[in-house]
């Protein structure tokens, strides 16, 4: 099996190395061909491996592979845990992948397009692409496999490496520029923390293994540690939240969220598959891995629930005003990333894992479609100059209707089952901040499918598009595209009804997720539950239910059959839209605040730090000195003989008066 | 019975005359080279008071030693006042100040 | 009071009195005189202590050739002498005071007691037929041979530096160069014949 592993690690490393050194020798067609290969070998082993843990023909691996170096005890491996958790990962991350390789292949077909005639950087980006989106493989791969923190951390940063080469992948362009930068800097943000949190761990349980960890973060629920002046503090909620900021950084929570809608910048695909699907869902991922550590500690659980609340709440609300596509769509995924951080936060750890399979499916299917949409209206992303798609492009339209409602939980699809196994365990929860989570998620609800559904009805109903010119161009995607949406579109219906009783109250994560009992709220949520049907049915007592349909009837309506409503809320509620069109201002905090503190403090540091005390005063000032000294003491030099004798004799005197003393 | 304590004295009364002399006689080089001469004889009349009441030998090596460098010493010291008053005129310690910072 | 306690006082008084005429004489050729009989009476005080070698070498490098030397640069230089003695009266204070703080701070440590007979017995007289001379040789000959090999090398190096230092060619001098007088070659060095027309 240890083969296995290393194969479906390192086909798509090869198909990277590939594809990025010999792009220009194996042309388009190699590179596509080579890159997908790679990926698809991984998806099909993964899918056998999740399949012999269904079957329960696997057996849990876990083992170092090699080992890099020992310091004092404390090995830094490389290894990997396979378990059902990892496998679930691992086939979505996978499946989603070898889906977007399929898609890109339509999607970048006019790369050339994108870039200046004659630029350097445009040679071989299509080649180049797909080296970077296998090399994501690989590095998502490596940290959903690890088995220890090390290997985390590193497949934690090659992810955001690749995430940072993604979204300044046109690099032509200025904002795309921004956009990466700023998302890399955030995420510095959060990696600190992270690296923190593990610092300490290695610390005080010396081992970098998870079940080496695991074992001793029982024994350790009860130190304190100090970390200014004498309060002391819990290290198991340390530990948690420091890692919980790693999560923040790359999963895009609230405050560090910002980075995330200017990701959309890079191309569509990638949007779907690391920002949507896979990598940003890193966070949720690692807090289920670590669900041993955060069990612990009530204080990072309750960080967790609120952190993520508020996530799931204000940046829906963000998404309702927005104007571009993926904009709202990337709003969207912020909105359900919090939705799995709650989950997270009450101890619903197999629900936050089920939604984020879900979201991956659904979430990659509708940025898939508003990327084939936007190859439809040739780059144009403002959903306002959109209308009437769904004559054109009828393919698009389905699997977009099918990953929408999924999105908003309608009954039977996917997203519910996820969605409502979240809102009810922190409906069942007690943990503190659960009470304000439970309001914001309801509300979510509501807004997620105001949102989907206003987007959704700009985009394919009503009149056709303005442009006179891009509607005769209008048509439907080539089949490289739409088979990816419908392979998605598949398990964003289907998925939930089959796994939902096994993944959530079934015996699939028992002996992977650790949940204290008087945590289990999925427990306590399931035995009033028996199967998908019973769920569904439960849904219909519910308020969550009947908030989403109530979202999307007010879309409805306002959206298609009054028109001028929406213009007159909006000059209605003036400063509550400037509030959300402005994202509660966070950017311009953050440049006011970060970018011109930090611009001051180097302007400071740079006039007075560096020109002041190191010029004038240490160097220029040293010379001074030292001239000073020397104009004075040149004058004890008088070039007098007696006077160098008398000096010698008195220091003489001096040295005999000391030894007849002393 | 003659002690050692006597001939380290007479040392004493000697250098302490020499620096004396090195203060009374500042300007006068040639005064200011008999006063060292000076010295080192009183360091010597220590060194072989020293080795006489030691019963060791190698004070008056070092003796031998000391002789041999002041002899040097004064035989450059004298070929250097000489160049000093051919190209100077002067042995005039005040009129030799070259040195001054 | 022994014969030896007197004899050493009686030279001990005269190194005294020679050094303090040394020191105050007007005229240098005094002071260098007296300086003279300074090294017979301490050559005298060394006899005492049984260093008789030292003492012949004091009275003959010292007396016989470094006094000489100075004699010799004294009388050689013309000095003024009323110039160099400006300013003896002013300082008269400051160095009688630094003089005796000096010997005084001496005394404390020798006269404490330290350097009396109890702790430094007087040694034996030495027998009859010693050789202060064989002994000190034996010992500068074998254990302390390299410090003597140099110390003839810093007297060669005085020898030479006196002689480069006070040297001088004149212009107008005419000297021989022996080397020039070797390399000349026979011939057109020594002999050159020359074409001229006949004269009347």
């Amino acid at each position: 099996m240890e083969t296995l592993y290393l194969i479906i690690v390192l086909a798509p490393l090869l198909g990277a190395i590939v594809a990025g050194f010999w792009g220009a020798k194996i042309g388009r067609t190699g590179a596509h061909w080579v890159a997908s290969g790679g990926v698809a070998i991984s998806t099909l082993l993964s899918l056998y491996v999740l399949r012999g843990f269904i079957s329960g023909s696997t057996e849990v691996f876990n083992g170092s592979i090699y080992t890099w170096m020992v310091s004092d005890g404390l090995k830094m491996e490389i290894g990997f845990l396979i378990d059902q958790l990892t496998a679930v990962m691992m086939s979505v991350v996978s499946f989603v992948s070898l889906c977007v390789h399929v898609y890109t292949i339509g999607y970048m077909a006019h790369d050339e397009e994108n870039w200046p005639n004659d630029s350097l950087a445009g040679r071989n980006s299509y080649q180049r692409f797909f080296s970077y989106i296998s090399l994501f493989t690989f590095s998502m791969l490596m940290l959903v496999m690890s088995n220890n923190f090390l290997q985390l951390f590193f497949g934690w940063e090659a992810v955001g490496l690749v995430s940072y080469l993604l979204i300044g992948f046109w690099s032509v362009r200025p904002s795309a520029v921004f956009a990466n930068l700023k998302a890399f800097l955030v995420n510095r943000v959060g990696d600190f923390g992270f690296l923190l949190g593990i610092a300490l761990i290695a610390l005080y349980c010396n081992s970098l293994d998870y079940v080496e960890v695991f074992t001793k973060i029982p024994d350790l629920a009860e130190t304190q540690v100090h970390l200014l002046g004498d309060t002391g503090w819990s290290l198991v909620s340390v530990i948690g939240i420091l890692l919980f900021i790693g999560a923040m950084g790359k999963s895009a929570q609230v405050p560090l969220h910002v980075w995330l809608p200017d990701s959309m910048e890079g191309p569509t695909p990638i949007s779907a598959l690391i920002h949507a699907a896979t990598m940003v869902t890193a966070g949720v991922f690692m807090v289920a891995r670590m669900s041993p550590i955060y069990e612990f500690s009530e204080t990072a659980l309750s960080v967790v629930l609120v952190i993520g609340a508020t996530t799931a709440f204000f940046t829906g609300l963000i998404g309702v005003v927005q104007n571009d596509i993926k904009r709202v769509v990337a709003y969207s995924t912020l909105s359900q990333l919090g939705y799995m951080m709650v989950a997270l936060g009450v101890s619903a750890y197999a629900a936050g894992i089920f939604h984020l399979m879900t979201h991956a499916f659904f979430k990659a299917l509708l940025f898939l479609a508003a990327g084939s949409v936007i190859i439809g209206m040739h780059h144009d992303q403002d959903i306002r100059n959109m209308g009437g798609v769904r004559k054109y492009m009828p393919w698009t339209y389905w699997t977009s209707l099918i990953g929408s409602l999924a999105l908003i939980g309608f009954p039977g699809f996917s997203g519910f089952f996820s969605k409502d196994a979240i809102i009810e365990a922190v409906h069942h929860s007690s943990i503190a901040g659960s009470g304000y989570a439970y309001v914001l998620v309801l509300i979510g609800v509501f807004i997620t499918a105001l949102y989907s559904f206003r987007m959704f009805f700009l985009v394919f109903h009503g009149e056709g598009p303005r442009d006179h010119h891009a509607k005769s161009h209008l048509k439907e995607s080539p089949k490289v595209v739409t088979v990816p949406l419908v392979l998605l579109a598949i398990p964003s219906v289907g998925i939930g009804y089959l796994t939902m009783d096994s993944m959530l109250f079934g015996e699939w994560f028992k002996n992977v997720l650790f949940v204290l009992p008087q945590h289990d709220t999925l427990a306590e949520l399931g035995k009033g539950l028996h199967g998908p049907n019973s769920m569904i049915a439960h849904g219909f007592m519910g308020p969550a239910l009947y908030l989403a349909l109530a979202g999307l009837v007010i879309a409805w309506i306002i959206y298609t059959k009054m028109p001028g409503v929406a213009e007159s809320i909006k000059t209605r509620f003036e400063p509550l839209y400037r509030t959300l069109d402005k994202k509660y201002w966070f950017d311009e905090i953050y440049q006011f605040l970060f970018a011109g503190g930090s611009r001051g403090l180097g302007n400071t540091l740079w006039s007075k730090g560096d020109r002041f005390i190191i010029d004038s005063v240490i160097i220029n000032g040293s010379a001074r000195t030292v001239v000073r000294i020397a104009d004075w003491a040149r004058t004890i030099q008088t070039g007098y003989l007696f006077h160098y004798a008398i000096a010698m004799i008195l220091g003489l005197l001096l040295l005999l008066t000391w030894f007849v003393i002393a | 019975m003659l002690a050692l304590t006597d001939f380290l004295m007479l040392g004493a009364i000697l250098f302490s005359l020499s620096v004396a002399g090195i203060f009374l006689n500042r300007k006068n080089v040639i005064i200011l080279l008999m006063c060292i001469e000076l010295m080192l004889l009183a360091v010597n009349i220590n060194f072989i008071a020293f080795s006489h009441f030691h019963g060791d030998l190698v004070g008056q090596v070092f003796v031998f030693f000391i002789l041999t460098v002041a002899a040097a010493e004064a035989a450059i010291g004298l070929a250097i006042l000489v160049v000093l008053f051919r190209n100077r005129r002067t042995i005039n310690v005040e009129d030799l100040d070259t040195l001054k910072g | 009071m022994t014969f030896e306690l007197f004899t050493f006082y009686l030279f001990a008084a005269i190194l005294v009195f020679a050094a303090t005429m040394v020191i105050t004489r007007k005229n240098p050729v005094h002071s260098a005189l007296f300086l003279v009989l300074a090294f017979f009476t301490s050559a005298a005080i060394w006899l005492l202590a049984e260093a008789e070698f030292l003492a012949i070498v004091l009275v003959l490098v010292y007396v016989g050739a470094v006094m000489v030397l100075f004699l010799f640069v004294v009388m050689m230089l013309d000095i003024d002498v009323a110039t160099m003695r400006a300013g003896f009266v002013r300082n008269l204070p400051l160095a009688i005071l630094i003089a005796v703080a000096m010997v005084v701070e001496i005394f404390l440590v020798i006269g404490s007691g330290s350097f009396s007979l109890e702790n430094f017995a007087s040694p034996p007289a030495l027998p009859a037929d010693y050789n202060n001379t064989r002994s000190l040789g034996s010992v500068l000959y074998t254990e302390y041979m390299y410090p003597f090999e140099v110390a003839a090398v810093i007297l060669l190096v005085a020898i030479i530096a006196a002689i480069g230092l006070t040297m001088r060619k004149r212009p107008t001098t005419k000297y021989q160069d022996p080397g020039k007088q070797v390399r000349v070659r026979k011939g057109e060095d020594r002999v050159s014949v020359l074409k001229m027309d006949a004269e009347d």
